[in-house]
């Protein structure tokens, strides 16, 4: 493969597409498909057959369109989005595409919905087939990695990258930059990228849904950290609960490798880079690294003290970079537009967008990414667009079980990795989950306790046998017979578990009893001390201490 | 130099060992491959028993007990066989807000099992996820493999008759 090949297979697939005078894109991400999706494409499919308009019209499978509460999502070349589409409605449509749009079907796109957000890891999600390599490419796919190959030195790439301020996607922020420049500065025989796609936090669904909607993306930015951190073996490890994700992946491999991105010699270079698929197998602690890279070498995924670093001493004892899926996709269009260009959008000390996956009790819940520094009344209220049913706002959860839950008094704050942190929760993945009063704050910390609870890997004694301590005391409370004396242990445990333990997992999950303490402390004084729940969740009858 | 060890037989004839072993070879017999040999062996047999385990352990060249806690700390494998149908249902926080626990409420209520278990007649097992990451078709179940939004309790009730009934 070299740069003109690559060039050829754009020009190829762009004349080919740009016969199609009518096009007619079907949501094919698992969030569409579950609401019967392919049974549409199917029927669009029959259609254009039937109508004899194969040579003109397009129906073609596509990712993610973001507003997966109104699926299945249709979109067609003239600028229509049409909601909750089913099968008979596939012959109105095709008459649509000359005249006027399917009334009842037309989803309004001039909302904050989509007018809010700013896609850089979602540009291709919806536009592209995620199952065609030439596709991606003819939408300027790997041109970045030909561009870092052919003119830039692993150095300037690195560079680059540490110029554009990006911090990693995957929770705890740290500077991608400097993670890839400590790995290419370690000395190791071979050196190892890692993928984090083991999505564990309840709520998200951002990288699925990138892996789903455009795998080469994530590809094309593990081949560029390959070549600047000097790595020849990557693995990516994806949740085994990912089956179309998995798929997807697979074929996006089998075809960079087929067109010789991946393998030997890429482009003519000395640069060589293998991609292999590893398939967690549902513990939600292998998301901390050390325990991800003890699942990768085939083993119990329990994480080990740090340092030594990953970036020093990580798979199979080799130097080793781990990323999330989500950095990995905002690196091509670093490079293709310089790092420059990344650090001007979003805040001082975040940069660039991020994607989230808004859930619970808001009317649309989907994916959607926007700049850093949004606030989250903004997420709540416009792109979110407020509580349905007229109930009342009540807390807005961020970061699954190690994040908190943010009160009304947060709304006005703006969203970027400090901010969170000082509010007593964290950026996370990317999950945010809308709560309104019908919930009760004492209830979700119990769930999110459970959690932690059943996740713990049971290494290190404070999180094995705190979190189990923490979870009795919340289900007394939930069950009224709690003491105020119980309130003080849970306070105390809080503190313990986040110093002591071992990984990222015990040291957060007080995260959040201590957030909700903090901000919903007169709920948990109406369970102790007038056995009530102001919500009317909690009753007396729940078993004591027992989870699944 | 490292002494030959022969690889063992498969346990019996069935042929789905076959696929096992096209796995153990791609992962060099290496110790390495655990997880991914299980996956196989998962996907082929269902489940895991106790002489899948023996046979991978040993084709892998690691102890026993390693292979067995490797398959009981990763809750994706089971250790036994599920019934005819599964129904999973997501405790995801955005459906846990959303309703999941009455829903998980009715089928224990309904089969009379809890999560985990299989009825007795081998019919129905009933699972819990932790999050299916269809967050915006909350609260989310699966049943047999395909995944259903937005679903009620009625809904679930109903599902689940058909399969106990027929």
């Amino acid at each position: 493969m070299t740069p003109e090949e690559l060039e050829q297979i754009a020009e190829t697939e762009r004349t080919a597409q740009g016969q199609f005078t009518q096009k007619v894109n079907v949501c094919v991400a698992a969030g569409c498909l579950s609401c019967q999706s392919q049974a549409v494409k199917d029927s669009l499919d029959q259609e254009v057959a039937k109508r004899g308009k194969k040579e003109h019209c397009q129906v073609k499978g596509v990712g993610c369109m973001g507003l997966c509460s109104e699926g299945p999502l249709v979109s067609t070349s003239s600028g229509v989005l049409y909601k909750k589409v089913e099968a008979g409605d596939s012959a109105a449509i095709m008459d649509s595409l000359d005249g006027k749009p399917v009334e009842k079907l037309v989803c309004r796109t001039d909302v904050p919905f989509f007018q809010r957000q700013q896609k850089i890891v979602l540009e291709n999600s919806g536009n592209i087939d995620p199952d065609r390599i030439e596709d991606y490419v003819a939408s300027n796919g790997y041109a970045a990695l030909i561009k870092a190959l052919t003119e830039m030195s692993p150095r300037e790439v690195v560079d680059e990258v540490t110029k554009s301020g990006l911090r990693g996607r995957g929770g705890a922020g740290y500077p991608t930059g400097l993670k890839w420049s400590t790995v290419a500065k370690s000395v190791g025989t071979q050196k190892y990228v890692i993928c984090n796609a083991d999505e564990g936090d309840p709520g998200a669904f951002m990288d699925r849904s990138v892996l789903e909607s455009d795998p080469h993306r994530v590809l094309e930015g593990m081949l560029i950290a390959g070549y600047a951190v000097g790595a020849s073996e990557a693995y990516i490890y994806v949740r085994a609960e990912y089956p179309l994700a998995i798929k997807r992946l697979r074929n996006a491999i089998r075809q960079a490798e087929r067109v010789g991105l991946l393998g030997a010699n890429i482009c003519g270079t000395r640069f060589s880079f293998r991609i292999d698929v590893r398939l967690g197998a549902g513990a939600f602690v292998c998301g901390e690294e050390t325990a991800l890279i003890a699942s990768v070498e085939g083993k119990r995924g329990t994480p080990r003290p740090r340092p030594p670093y990953p970036a020093m001493e990580g798979l199979f004892g080799q130097p080793t970079l781990i990323n999330n899926v989500e950095t990995f996709a905002n690196i091509a269009p670093i490079i293709r537009n310089g790092g420059a260009w990344y650090a001007a959008i979003g805040t001082e000390k975040s940069k660039g967008t991020k994607v989230f996956a808004l859930a619970g009790r808001v009317e649309n819940t989907g994916l959607v990414e926007v700049p850093m520094g949004i606030s989250l009344r903004e997420m709540v209220f416009e792109i979110g667009g407020g509580i349905p049913e007229g109930r009342k706002f009540k807390a807005v959860q961020t970061g699954g079980p190690s994040g908190g839950c943010l009160p009304t008094e947060c709304l006005d704050m703006p969203v970027d990795y400090e901010s969170l942190a000082k509010a007593g929760s964290i950026m996370g993945s990317g999950g945010m989950i809308v709560m309104d009063e019908s919930s009760c704050m004492v209830d979700v910390a119990k769930y999110f306790m459970d959690f932690c609870m059943t996740e713990s890997c049971g290494k290190c004694i404070p999180c094995r046998v705190g979190t189990y301590q923490m979870h009795r005391i919340l289900t007394a409370i939930g069950n009224m017979t709690a003491t105020p004396e119980d309130l003080k242990v849970l306070e105390q445990l809080c503190d313990l578990l986040k110093h002591t333990s071992l990984c990222g997992l015990g040291q957060s999950a007080p995260n959040p009893v201590v957030s909700t303490l903090k901000s919903f402390g007169e709920e948990y004084r109406a369970h102790i001390e007038d056995h009530k729940c102001p919500a009317g969740v909690c009753g007396v009858e729940q078993p004591v201490g027992e989870t699944v | 130099m490292a002494s030959y060890v022969a690889k063992p037989t498969p346990p019996n004839q069935d042929k789905r060992w076959k696929l096992v072993d096209a796995t153990i070879r791609r992962q060099g017999q290496q110790a390495r491959g655990l997880i991914e040999t299980l996956h196989t062996v998962q996907e082929a047999f269902g489940y895991l028993d106790e002489q899948a385990l023996r046979y991978v352990a040993m084709s892998l060249r690691v102890p026993l007990s390693r292979a067995y806690g490797v398959a009981t700390f990763y809750h994706f494998f089971t250790l036994k066989p599920a019934g005819e149908h599964t129904c999973v249902i997501c405790m995801g926080t955005a459906c846990y807000i959303k309703g999941a626990p009455q829903l998980l409420d009715a089928v224990q209520k309904d089969l009379g099992i809890r999560p985990g278990e299989t009825t007795a007649d081998k019919k129905v097992s009933l699972l819990t996820a932790r999050c299916l990451g269809s967050c915006g078709l909350a609260p989310a179940v699966v049943y047999d493999q395909e995944v259903a939004g937005k679903v009620s309790t009625l809904a679930v009730r109903e599902h689940l008759k058909k399969w106990t009934v027929a």
